[in-house]
């Protein structure tokens, strides 16, 4: 029999909230983190608002010898897994280390750690480069640096595909686990809210340039017109379920089902893939539509991205047939960060039998979706998140209560 | 430019590039203690010496910095370059 | 059941000096070296000015100046070898159901080469703290997000089925194939286009290898300057190109009478845990990945009768990949002609993982090993059968192919002819 693979820890760095307690009361409190930028002067730039990690002081939570090689997000994504293992009750130093794998997803990389030594070099020249440089900015970085500060020698891996990439590290995790690997540290931690980092968000045409914090990041509504990137995002410990059993860890709930497809080529004419990757991920887990008591959305606040996601989740589920929610309006888009705190937050919602808001959207009628525009109650025990990325990814993680 | 490179500068320049090990006091006798006792690998070494030549206006070499296994090391090589230069 | 197993059915193969799969098999079996000093741009800066370049005309491969704007390089690399290799593997994509095509793109910087020309363009050199997005190209977000390359390869094949980079720093190559292969088997595809794909060769990753003197400065002596398991190594050489493969199901491949290049029969990876950088000298983590893919392979050390090495000829990561060798395969290792093709065509970083899955293949299709270049004074601490400087003639059924990168990463494949597994 195929191994389940089951969350025992939960890690959350966010906007609106330090730590999984802070995020998960804010999030039902409708409290949202999206502010102006701090992080540099945003003055000169169209779009000005972010989520930024609010309170988050690294030097409180990593040795002095980290912090000069690392870039902020992989601060973030170091403490983070520390929590993660923490709620578990794992502690990696008494385990074998070729039974932890490490499987995180990056967007863009420690990118603020690259742009300052792109600047070193260009204006001053090649001999001002850190030596850090090598590995602090490129992709594999969190999973490297979480692997040797908990010392994980299993299959490990960092996932790439924007949005997306945060289920697809899930995804790969997943496999491991079912592969023998026991437990697994996955998710994705993300950010890149310096000015080189600012100016590819904009170039990507989707960034909203309101300056009302509650206006600004409005998925399914009439008035939609682009996200707020923000920072941080969730790492999780995954659990073979025997195996989680057996330690007498508590259980969040279940990696049911994963699916992803990519869309076709533009101008084939073809539809889009959205909704394949949607029926694979419950076919996968082996739930039918009825089955899933709400939908984390993609949403991405662009017109005719929101509406093909829209159309996807009602051809599966049928017009205002599931609840549909985006607490990733109190944060902003974390790309890689961004599904993996969905999935924190279907795991809570589990847990605690209730559906997060989306806030200050008002629900295009046209649409015809059932938006949890309000905290809501009622039994949850099967959670479907689904997740984009820039150029055709689309992935789709079922989650269900492991009870 | 300062005439002598000290233990004192060094120890600022290692705390800033590379930070400082929590099992170690870089106040405490260190001159002839190995770097890697320190906590400091090849990485952080490349880092501080780098630093220690664009502050200072010298260049180690490599063959220099195999040879610096320690503090006193490092700062002989590097206080022979400053007089050299100077 | 039985299991679902994986065939290599197509391959492209863009290296230094072997654009395509027969030039660069020609030049690896003649032993030629594609190490030069740096033409791209200006190396004088540079503690290491010498680099194995590609002299890759995008446009001669029918792609437009549009696409050329909007790919970065390490990006038109992926889709010129991904359509070599779907035209050499003869699949007709229109016959097959989009969605169970899948893309796994390995690449351990992305389109590095698109960040630094845009961050160059919108900060004026440096000169600007905060950079203007009017001086930046419109398509700035596919050089910000490596996963665009991913995407170009999926449109450029027609792909609709799952899709993703591995990003893994120097093992990504190998294991973005590796990945691909558990796709096949889990069922989640029949086909994948998978592969890896670099192009390092820019002012900031020479000043980021510079910095931590991983790369060598033998500038006065550029053909002869990557040097693994010698004795006088001194770092290794950028390198920059791509491979990629067809992966089918073995059954698909057969029901339309394929040509099957090779079986990939097992593969694992394990992290050591220890420096994003430096290597513990027991090769401890690689040799367990070794064991572990051998044993999904099926193959004893008895098996396997060439190992295509990691050889980056810094003077750790020979060492540790002996160390490796002699851990895993016992006395066997010995026994095992064993050659680093970077000392031909230098490191490409996340592409050479599979392009030296690409020269693993051709070996065992030809029966011809190829030499490590250069090789003329042995490290006393290397003493395995590294096959000096020229190509040797032998029959080869079963070849395992190694890659160490920065992280951590340890990879290992073993790739068996067709009608020579050992299941």
């Amino acid at each position: 029999m195929t191994p389940s693979a089951v969350v025992t820890g939960i890690g959350v760095t966010a906007p609106n909230g330090l730590g999984t307690k802070d995020y998960w009361a804010a999030t039902l409190d409708g409290t949202s983190g999206i502010g102006r930028l701090t992080r540099f002067d945003p003055s000169g730039y169209p779009a000005q608002l972010a989520g930024e990690v609010p309170g988050f002081v690294a030097k409180e939570h990593l040795p002095s010898r980290l912090l000069p090689q690392t870039d902020h997000m992989t601060r973030l994504a170091l403490v983070t897994a520390d929590w993660a293992l923490a709620d578990a009750g794992v502690k990696p130093d008494q385990l074998d280390g070729y039974d932890m794998s490490v499987v995180t997803a990056s967007s863009a990389g420690g990118f603020e750690f690259g742009e300052r030594e792109l600047q070193a070099l260009w204006s001053k020249g090649s001999k001002y480069v850190s030596a850090y440089q090598s590995f602090a900015w490129f992709y594999a970085v969190n999973t490297g640096q979480i692997s040797i500060r908990n010392g994980m020698q299993g299959p490990s891996a960092a996932l790439v595909s924007d949005h997306a990439g945060g289920l697809d590290a899930i995804g790969q995790a997943r496999r491991q686990i079912r592969k023998g690997t026991p437990l697994a540290v996955t998710g994705g931690v993300d950010g890149s809210l310096s000015s080189y980092g600012w100016i590819s968000h904009l170039s990507s045409g989707q960034i909203s340039t309101a300056t009302d914090p509650d206006r600004a990041y409005l998925p399914f509504d009439a008035s939609a017109s682009g996200y707020v990137p923000g920072e941080g995002g969730a790492l999780f410990v995954l659990e073979d379920e025997a195996a989680a059993r057996q330690r007498g860890a508590e259980i969040y709930g279940r990696i049911a089902g994963y699916a992803s497809t990519f869309d076709p080529r533009p101008g084939t004419g073809r539809p889009p893939a959205l909704k394949r990757a949607i029926t694979l991920a419950l076919d996968d887990a082996g739930v039918t539509p009825g089955d899933v008591d709400v939908v984390f959305a993609d949403a991405v606040a662009v017109p005719e991205l929101d509406r093909q996601e829209a159309d996807a989740i009602n051809e599966v589920f049928g017009p205002r047939g599931v609840p549909v929610t985006a607490p990733k309006t109190m944060t902003g888009r974390l790309y890689a960060g961004a599904a993996p705190l969905d999935v924190a937050a279907a795991l809570l919602a589990i847990r605690d039998s209730v559906l997060p808001p989306t806030v200050h959207s008002d629900p295009y009628p046209d649409y015809q979706l059932d938006l949890v525009t309000g905290t809501r109650g009622g039994p949850v025990r099967t959670a479907l998140v689904v997740a984009r990325g820039h150029g055709g990814f689309n992935s789709a993680v079922v989650v269900r209560s492991a009870r | 430019m300062p005439e002598k490179f000290t233990i004192e500068d060094l120890k600022s320049i290692l705390r800033e590039c590379a930070g400082e090990d929590e099992g170690v006091d870089l106040d405490s006798h260190i001159l002839d203690t190995e770097f890697e006792e320190l906590g400091y690998e090849s990485l952080a070494i490349f880092e501080t010496t780098s630093r220690i030549e664009r502050e200072y206006g010298i260049s180690l070499g490599d063959d220099a910095l195999n040879e610096a296994s320690t503090p006193r090391a490092l700062l002989d090589i590097v206080n022979a370059r400053l007089l050299s230069v100077a | 059941m039985s299991r679902r197993e994986v065939a290599i059915t197509g391959i492209g193969v863009i290296s230094p000096g072997g654009i395509g799969v027969p030039d660069f098999w020609r030049l690896l079996t003649e032993g030629r070296t594609a190490t030069r000093l740096v033409t791209h741009f200006d190396p004088a800066p540079f503690r290491s000015r010498i680099a194995a370049e590609a002299d890759f005309d995008p446009a001669a491969f029918g792609l437009g100046p549009q696409e050329i704007r909007r790919m970065d390089r390490a990006a038109q690399f992926g889709v010129v070898t991904a359509r070599e290799a779907v035209t050499g593997s003869g699949l007709d994509m229109s016959t097959v159901d989009p969605g169970r095509v899948a893309v796994s793109v390995g690449s351990a910087i992305g389109a590095s080469v698109g960040l630094e020309e845009e961050y160059r363009a919108a900060s004026d050199d440096g000169r600007l703290d905060l950079l203007d997005e009017n001086y930046a190209a419109k398509h700035l977000y596919n050089y910000f997000v490596p996963s665009s390359i991913v995407a170009e390869v999926a449109w450029a094949v027609g792909a609709e089925g799952h899709a993703a980079m591995i990003s893994d720093g120097c093992t990504s190559g190998v294991d973005a194939v590796g990945y691909g292969c558990d796709l096949i088997r889990e069922g989640s595809a029949d086909i994948v286009i998978a592969g890896g794909t670099d192009a390092p060769i820019t002012p900031i990753t020479l000043a980021c290898f510079d910095a931590i003197k991983a790369t060598t400065p033998r500038n006065d002596d550029p053909e002869h300057a990557s040097r693994p398991f010698d004795a006088s190594r001194n770092g290794f050489v950028l390198g920059e190109g791509a491979a990629m493969f067809v992966l089918e199901e073995v059954e698909h491949a057969r029901g339309r009478g394929a040509h099957i290049h090779a079986i990939v029969s097992g593969f694992a990876g394990r992290c050591n845990a220890y420096h994003m950088t430096g290597l513990k000298a027991d090769g401890r983590e690689m040799a367990e990945a070794i064991r572990v893919a051998m044993a999904e392979a099926r193959v004893n050390p008895e098996d396997i009768d060439y190992i295509n090495a990691h050889g980056s000829g810094t003077k750790q990561n020979d060492r540790h990949e002996t160390a490796a060798f002699k851990r895993s395969l016992g006395d066997q290792a010995y026994r095992i002609p064993v050659s680093s093709i970077k000392s031909m065509i230098g490191h490409s970083l996340g592409a050479i993982g599979a392009i030296e899955v690409a020269a693993s293949v051709l070996a065992l299709e030809h029966d011809v090993l190829p030499p490590t270049a250069n090789l003329h004074t042995p490290d006393p601490e290397c003493d395995l059968d590294y096959i000096p400087v020229t190509a040797r003639e032998q029959d080869t059924d079963t070849v395992l192919t190694v890659a160490s990168g920065f992280g951590g990463f340890q990879s290992a494949m073993v790739l068996t002819a067709p009608g020579k597994d050992h299941a």
